[in-house]
């Protein structure tokens, strides 16, 4: 028997989403300030105007709702699902005022692809757009990178437990810390700290390129924010093109690496112990399909004949990999330019590397390494099972921070997760081709939007159908999350129907 | 002395030799990625708005201009930029200008990069300064909202 929610349950995950609600008007008015600050005053006026929406929201929602109650398993994963959805919405507001978008489900396309760190974008005339909207553009990425419910974790909510329901909601099933709350605020310095750094970096290396040092620095916190939360948009149309700097590409694959390892591997790093990168499966895992994807991209490029020279080839050819598999999205060449310079087979190692993503709790979306490499033990372990004798124990161990014997729970859990992410790639390549896109265009795309990388071959742009839209929308929300919190919304709203 | 045939031969051979390295009208940067093969290693006309920053490095520059579909990038010898004098952003309207130059699908010089090197910039028209007028619809809305905002704390606060 299906039991119907109850009005509690109800007060509960509508008060924890208000507070999340509230923390995201509070974060408007920082655009708000550098609006004013930038003396784009229109700009300014957006954000103002969608933080009192978004706090007017907030604040009715926590008042009708108050609760004092913890948040049950249930209860979490569905605030944390409902939470992306709403944030979507309400983070479209200024940036559909800004009219550079030409309807409200464009700016909440983007918006989830900013939150969701995927990078696909419908934006209009990108190169004259304020420097407040940009802002807001990769600060939503930074939010979505870090976890919307770990901003709210920071900011607001002191119980651990009721934290830790939300926090693996959002797919980090990872605690760097015994508390959750110390685990968010580690990820927030962390954050921090590689934000100083790879700023600086990029903003140097923009004066070194020619740029004025204003928008040096601006373009170089953009970037950083978008690369090192593998979100993948740029302050410029033409993605990191724009620069015509090897060295600024080089920085940017740095980062791009950095934002997809694990934060426990950061924080085994930041503790001193290094032979930790050496010896992790994640990285093992990471090193090993980058070499096999580049591989197949690289024998690609060089049968298509697009690149005469070896050097033009690694650089094209690796940083669209990198950029893919790091799930990033950032382009040094134009998205028409896969299916009119490259081959299949590049394309295919592309694809391949976007599909496999880069490690848990990171910023990354798609399958990830860990998985791939549980998968992979899983087999070996079948595999000695059938050659040694019957009576022989077979046990498989991996290591991932520490040594970790394989229990076919984390097995069954890994090929769940994958097995639903390849659904989610060719349900969408399959929406595609139902609106007219050739199959392997339509994988591409979608495999982009699932895995929340926002490589574009051309599909992603303003005229798309109504219905493409919402179904990447759709890839980009359940990729994020994977899964588990979207599949208890719907058991929620099923139970809301139909339970007793 | 040649006869006239010949010489109207000749003018028509050279016509043709320039029709396979030049073409006189400006190309948009939709057909020069998607046509990138045909246009390889030839004399184009691009034409569009200087966007960004025009990044100099030693004696060259590169300009990123954008025709309305797309942004390509442009190598330029310094001197060839000096006429420009507004690029578009958020405060400006860049110049329109004019750019013949060889087009590069992947040029070697550039790690592969699909842009053009320019041997001659004309300004077409010129940029100008975008005044940002307060939008007075935007302004009372924000008021309205704030002042439902503080209703809601007020009201918050004596309940």
């Amino acid at each position: 028997m299906i039991l119907r929610p109850t009005i509690d349950d109800l007060k509960n995950i509508g008060y924890y989403l208000g507070k999340i609600i509230i923390g995201l008007g509070l974060i408007m008015l920082v655009p708000a300030v550098c609006g004013m600050a930038f003396q784009e005053i229109n700009p300014a006026l957006d954000f103002i105007i969608g933080a009192e929406i978004t706090l007017i929201f907030g604040l009715i929602l926590t008042k009708i709702c108050h609760s004092e109650k913890e948040l049950s398993w249930m209860q979490g994963m569905v605030v944390v699902s409902l939470s992306w959805l709403v944030a979507a919405v309400l983070g479209a507001v200024p940036l559909y005022l800004s009219g550079h978008w030409k309807s409200f489900l464009d700016a909440c396309f983007d918006s989830m692809s900013g939150f969701a760190t995927t990078g696909l974008t419908l934006v209009q005339n990108l190169d004259h757009m304020a420097y407040t909207h940009n802002l807001w553009r990769h600060l939503i990425m930074f939010i979505g990178g870090q976890g919307i419910v770990i901003v709210a974790l920071s900011l607001f909510v002191k119980s651990a437990s009721g934290a830790f329901r939300m926090y693996v909601g959002e797919a980090r099933d990872e605690k760097i810390l015994p508390n959750v709350v110390d685990t968010s605020r580690f990820i927030w310095l962390v954050s921090i700290a590689y934000l100083v750094l790879g700023t600086v970096s990029l903003a140097i290396t923009g004066i070194l390129c020619g740029m004025k040092p204003f928008n040096a620095v601006f373009h170089g916190l953009c970037i950083f924010i978008a690369a090192f939360d593998t979100g993948g948009f740029t302050p410029q149309s033409q993605s990191i093109l724009y620069y015509h700097s090897l060295p600024y590409e080089i920085i940017t694959v740095v980062i791009m690496i950095a934002g997809a390892m694990n934060f426990k591997l950061h924080y085994a790093l930041w503790t001193g112990s290094r032979k930790e990168i050496l010896k992790n499966i994640e990285t093992i895992g990471f090193f090993i399909t980058i070499v096999i994807t580049f591989f197949i991209t690289a024998v690609g490029l060089a049968q298509a004949g697009v690149y005469p020279r070896a050097m033009m080839l690694f650089r094209k050819g690796f940083y669209q990999l990198i950029s893919g598999h790091t799930g990033t999205g950032y382009q040094t060449i134009y998205a028409q330019q896969f299916f009119a310079d490259w081959n299949h087979v590049a394309l295919l190692g592309v694809v391949c590397a976007m599909a496999l993503g880069g490690a848990v709790c990171s910023t990354t979306g798609a399958i990830k390494t860990l998985r791939v490499g549980i998968i992979f033990k899983a087999m070996i372990e079948d595999i000695k099972r059938i050659i040694l004798p019957e009576k022989a124990v077979v046990l498989q161990k991996f290591h991932h921070i520490k040594e970790v014997f394989l229990e076919d729970k984390q097995v069954r859990s890994a090929l769940l997760i994958t097995l639903a992410f390849i659904v989610l790639y060719i349900l969408g390549a399959l929406i595609g081709m139902f609106y007219g896109y050739p199959f392997f265009n339509a994988l591409f795309e979608s495999t982009s939007a699932a895995a929340n990388v926002g490589l574009s071959c051309g599909i992603t742009q303003a005229g798309m159908p109504v219905g493409l839209k919402l179904t990447y929308i759709f890839q980009m929300w359940a990729g994020r999350l994977e899964f588990m919190s979207i599949f208890t919304l719907l058991g929620f709203l099923v139970a809301a129907l139909k339970g007793k | 002395m040649m006869p006239k045939k010949v010489y109207i031969l000749a003018l028509l051979i050279a016509g043709c030799a320039l029709c396979k390295t030049c073409f006189a009208a400006p190309v948009s940067s939709k057909e020069l990625i998607s046509d990138s093969k045909a246009y390889n290693g030839k004399v184009v006309i691009f034409a569009g708005e200087v966007i960004g920053d025009i990044m100099r490095r030693k004696n060259f520059a590169w300009l990123n201009v954008h025709d309305g579909y797309h942004g390509i990038g442009i190598w330029a010898p310094e001197g060839l930029t000096k006429e420009i004098s507004f690029t578009g952003s958020y405060k400006a309207k860049g110049d329109w200008i004019e750019i013949v130059g060889v087009f590069n699908r992947a040029c070697p010089l550039h790690g592969g990069d699909l842009d053009i090197h320019a041997q001659s910039i004309r300004k077409v028209s010129s940029g100008q300064p975008v005044i940002e007028r307060l939008n007075i619809g935007k302004r009372n809305y924000s008021l309205i909202f704030l002042g439902a905002l503080c209703l809601i704390l007020i009201l918050r606060k004596l309940s």
